[in-house]
Order: C-alpha cells, then structure tokens, then sequence
C-alpha cells in the first residue's frame, strides 16, 4: 500500500548553522498511530513543522496524501491537521467561532452539523460559546485538536500532545486518539514520555540529532532490542558468582541474594533449563524466580546513548588522526 | 483560489473590529470631532478663507487623511502582529492558502475598516462645517485606494515588527509628522519657498492634495501626480509583500 506520508533526504540547517534534521527518509502508512521519540531538541518538532509548512525545509522532500508539500501544498496541506505543542489560542474568541474559522481557512464549505459532532465527541459542546480564555488548560488543548479536525483530514499530528496533561486527562487523550485512528484517520504524535509510545503506537520512530535513528514496529522493536532477566532469590547471600557457573551471564545483586540471568527473547534456546540444571548440580537453591522484560524506555535510552557513544568516539578518533 | 479561506480571515479580522469597537471606531472619530471642534469652529472661523474654501471645510480631506493612514497602518499591522505574538499564526502557515489570500484576508478587513471609519468623520464633520464634494467618485476612489495601501503598509510593518515598540514606532515617529506637515492642515502654497520644494518629498502631500482636489477642485499639486504617486506607493507595497513571502521573512524561519 502507498504510503500516506513519505519523506525523502529530508534536511534543515537553521540560518544560524544548526542542524535540526540530517537527510531524513520516514514513510508513514495510512491509517496507523506513528510516534516519534526522542529526546527535547531532536528534531521532533522541525520534522512536523516542515511536513505541515511552517518551517521551510533546505533539502530534500515530502508527499502528503500523494501531493508534494511544496508544489502541490493546497491538496497536502488540505489533508493534514496539525495540533502544535504550544497552547497558542485566540482568547477572545468563542469556541464555537474558532473552530468554524479553521475550518474555512483549510477552505471547507460551513457544516455547523459537523462541527457540533467534533464538539459533542471531544465534550466541549457544552462551551460552545465560551471564550477560550475562560477554559481551562485540558480544554483548550481539546479546543486546538477541534481545530485540527475542522476540516476533515485524512492525517493528524499531534506534537507532544500530553505535555504537562494530568494522568487522568491523559488516559482521556489516548482514548480520544484510538477512537480517531478508528475512524480512519492516520496519527503521527512526537513525545518523550516512552509511557505514551508504549501505551499507543502500532510503529515508533526514534529520533536522536535530527537523525532517525530506527523505525520499527512497536512489538518487533521490543522484542529485537528488548533483554529479559530472570532474577533468582536466594535463601542465603552469596558472596560472588559461584567458579562453576562463570561462563554464564549471571550477575549479582549487591546484597548477594539475588542471582540475575540476562537472556535473549527471540533466540529459540534461552538456556533457562540449562542455567535450572547447573544449579542443581551447584547445589545452589533459591526460594523465588520471576523474570522481566526490558521497557522500552531502557531500549530508548540504550539508543541514544549509543547513539552519543559513537559520536564520541568517532570524535576521539577524528581528533587522534 | 481559495475563498472559503480569504472569507475565513477577513470575517475573523472583521469580528475583532466590533468586539473593539470603542477602540477602534468610536475613538479615532471623536478624536476627529475635537480636531472640527478646535481647528475648524474655534479658530478656523477668525481665519481667511483658503482659496475660497472656508478653513474649517478646508482641513476636511486632511482630517480624514489622518485617521485614514494610522488607522490602516494600525489595524493591519496588529492583525498580522498579534498571532505572530500569540502564536496562533501556526494555523494560517499551516493552510492551504496563497501568500495572496492571506493578504488579501488580513488587508482587505483592515482597509473595509479604514473606509468605514473614513465616512463615519466624514458624516461627522457634516455637524460642524458646511461642505460639498465636487468629484465623488474621485473621492471614494482616492479613499479605497488610500485605505488599500496604507493597509498593506501597515501588515508590512506587522510582518517586521517583533515586538509592540516596533509596532509602534512607523506610525508615531514617521507616519504622524508626515501627516501633520503634509497640508493636512494649510496649503502648501502658504509656506516659505525652500520649504515648499522639500515638502515635495513627502508622500503624503500627494495624497492629501489628490483628496482634497476630489472635495473642492483645488490642488497643492497635479491631480494626476497625486494618483500616480499613490499607485507608486501600492505597488512598492506589493513588491514587499511579495518578497516578504517569497522569501518567509519573519514569519517563516
């Protein structure tokens, strides 16, 4: 299938000289929640900032929808919603007024059924003719996705969207954002909160420098990169890893009661009835076992401190020769 | 073309205009009245007559020039300024809309109020002075483009000023003395000769002799220069609009 949104040899270098985005090639797939993590500074916001046309890129180029963001940026543009990080809101307008004007800028015919539907949905009919300056954080967050919906695109990025979002409205966010990728619209939300990446998307797209450092599937990324540890419990302390079992990649727990086993999820032998075997024949008991899945925050923050280790070291060596 | 957009700014813009409406309308014609008040009944009535105009309908065309120019350059340039400010200007960069409709939204709602308010004092001065307009359509025409210009003007300077004090200064430290040493007030005629040659240089002397010439038939200069210097002036604002777009000068980084 083609893809919704595919971006090739994408660049920014920033008047000043800054690389935000070095050569990026990212396609999105229609109808998918797509994160993009990273660390502040990344290149999170630059990246949907050019997709969507508010930062001019300096090299390479983008399709929206099959239209190119550049020569074709009414029909591209047409087919995006965006909902920047910043809460940026004209206070003094009502609800009601602000959504129907985004709608026309995106050049929609009125349709005040609709906009009653996208208001009743996000549960903010009730403040239809409020002024924005008289709502409350959560909802003027709920009253710029109203705008990013006007129009009915196909595509909608959500640039950190639950920053600074109590628990409680961000669970409400994250149902909101299933029920839309429901009704076939594709998502593409940055964060850094690895929590929101797990919990949502289907691909994650880890983004380190303005370089893309992977794009994987959720699960397989998890599963590729992810370590499981099988903990041991002793029933008394061990001063260190017992010379017969040295070969294996045990470790110890400070306290000396805790035997932890490091194994690979996808290898098909895990060594597990072996490590069970060896002991036995150690005559080493233990009262407890329960194992554990690396997160994807520690995959996350392996990558991008690999990701700085190399740099480092090719920095070391350039300086070397 | 996309005019649901275009219709989209200009009511957006045109909204903020009734929501301010002690600001921006009834202000500027009251401050307009007391000029009438001071110029045109209290003094202008122990002054000659100005080559057969009364003095108080005289100042007419100039009062109106006044009001016309700042409030043009003031209400499009804080149009464009204020989502710059705010933050909001993400959604019309955002858009499917040209670097034509966005300005033809944003220009077209501050000149629409610039014309409003130019009748209002118009009407207004009707209370303190006798006058008739020889060239009405001259007239009006010289208001829309006018309003049209200085409109552009003034989103120009919204586009480059980054903060309020920018915002500002152009309307205060330019505008203003331009205006007031422009014949808003005399005729260029009652001034000494080397001032009558550097005068020539402001622009605005063009606009208020063209407009003035539309009221009464009489004119500091050519009727034609003047309509040639004000087209001279939209077209120069053109181009930097064009360029301001081109390029994303302040709006895009």
């Amino acid at each position: 299938m083609e893809p919704i949104i595919s971006v090739r040899g994408l660049g920014k270098t920033y008047a000043g000289g800054f690389t935000a985005l070095k050569n990026v090639d990212l396609d999105i797939r229609r109808g998918e929640i797509f994160a993009l993590l990273g660390p502040n500074g990344a290149g999170k916001t630059t990246l949907i900032s050019i997709i969507c046309g508010i930062v001019n890129p300096t090299g390479g180029s983008v399709t929206a929808a099959g239209h190119d963001i550049i020569r074709d940026f009414r029909a591209a543009r047409s087919a995006i919603g965006l909902v920047p990080q910043e809460l940026a809101t004209d206070s003094f307008e009502s609800v009601w007024a602000t959504v129907n004007f985004s709608r026309g800028l995106f050049g929609k015919a009125p349709n005040p059924a609709y906009i009653e539907k996208l208001l009743r949905q996000l549960s903010l009919w009730e403040k239809k003719d409020s002024r924005i300056m008289a709502l409350s954080g959560g909802m003027k967050r709920r009253v710029m996705i109203a705008k990013a919906l006007s129009h009915e695109p196909g595509i909608l990025f959500l640039d950190e969207p639950t920053a600074g979002v109590d628990v409680e409205l961000r669970k409400d966010m994250w149902e909101m954002v299933r029920g839309l990728r429901e009704s076939g619209v594709t998502i593409i939300l940055t964060t850094h909160y690895i929590e929101e990446a797990e919990e949502m998307a289907d691909r994650i797209g880890v983004i380190n420098r303005g370089e893309l450092v992977l794009v994987d599937d959720k699960h397989s990324l998890m599963q590729k990169m992810g370590e499981k540890e099988l903990s041991l419990q002793l029933p008394a302390a061990l001063d260190r890893v017992p010379e017969s079992l040295s070969d294996l990649p045990l470790s110890l727990s400070e306290d000396g009661t805790q035997l932890v086993y490091r194994f690979d999820i996808k290898s098909s032998d895990t060594g597990i009835a072996e490590l069970l075997r060896r002991l036995n024949t150690a005559n080493i008991e233990f009262r407890d076992l329960h194992t554990r899945e690396s997160s994807l925050e520690e995959i996350f923050v392996g990558l991008v401190r690999g990701a700085r280790e190399e740099k480092a070291e090719s920095l070391t060596k350039e300086t070397q020769e | 073309m996309n005019w649901y957009g275009i219709r989209a700014i200009y009511k957006f813009e045109m909204a903020r205009t009734w929501r301010t409406l002690m600001q921006s309308i009834a202000s500027p014609v009251l401050s307009t009245s007391l000029y009438f008040i001071v110029f045109g009944a209290a003094i202008g009535s122990r002054m000659g007559d100005i080559d057969g105009v009364s003095y108080g309908a005289f100042i007419i065309p100039g009062l109106i020039m006044l009001s016309l120019l700042s409030e043009s350059i003031s209400n499009a340039s804080f149009g464009i300024f204020f989502p710059k400010f705010s933050g909001t200007i993400y959604e019309v960069l955002s858009a499917p809309v040209s670097a034509f409709e966005v300005v033809a939204g944003y220009v077209g709602a501050a000149a629409t109020k610039s014309l409003i308010l130019g009748l209002l004092i118009l009407v207004t001065a009707r209370f303190f002075v006798d006058y008739e307009i020889l060239h009405p359509f001259w007239m009006l025409g010289f208001l829309v483009l006018t309003a049209l210009t200085f409109s552009m003007f003034g989103f120009i300077i919204g586009i480059w000023a980054d903060d309020f004090q920018k915002l500002q200064i152009i309307p205060l430290m330019v505008i203003t003395p331009l205006t007031f040493l422009g014949g808003a007030f005399y005729s260029i005629n009652m001034l000494p000769e080397f001032w009558q040659k550097l005068t020539l240089f402001n622009p605005v002397v063009y606009l208020i002799s063209g407009f003035r010439w539309a009221f009464f038939g009489m004119a500091d200069v050519n009727v034609g220069i003047s309509l040639g210097m004000t087209l001279l002036f939209l077209l120069l604002c053109m181009l930097a609009i064009w360029w301001i777009f081109r390029t994303g000068y302040r709006i895009k980084t």
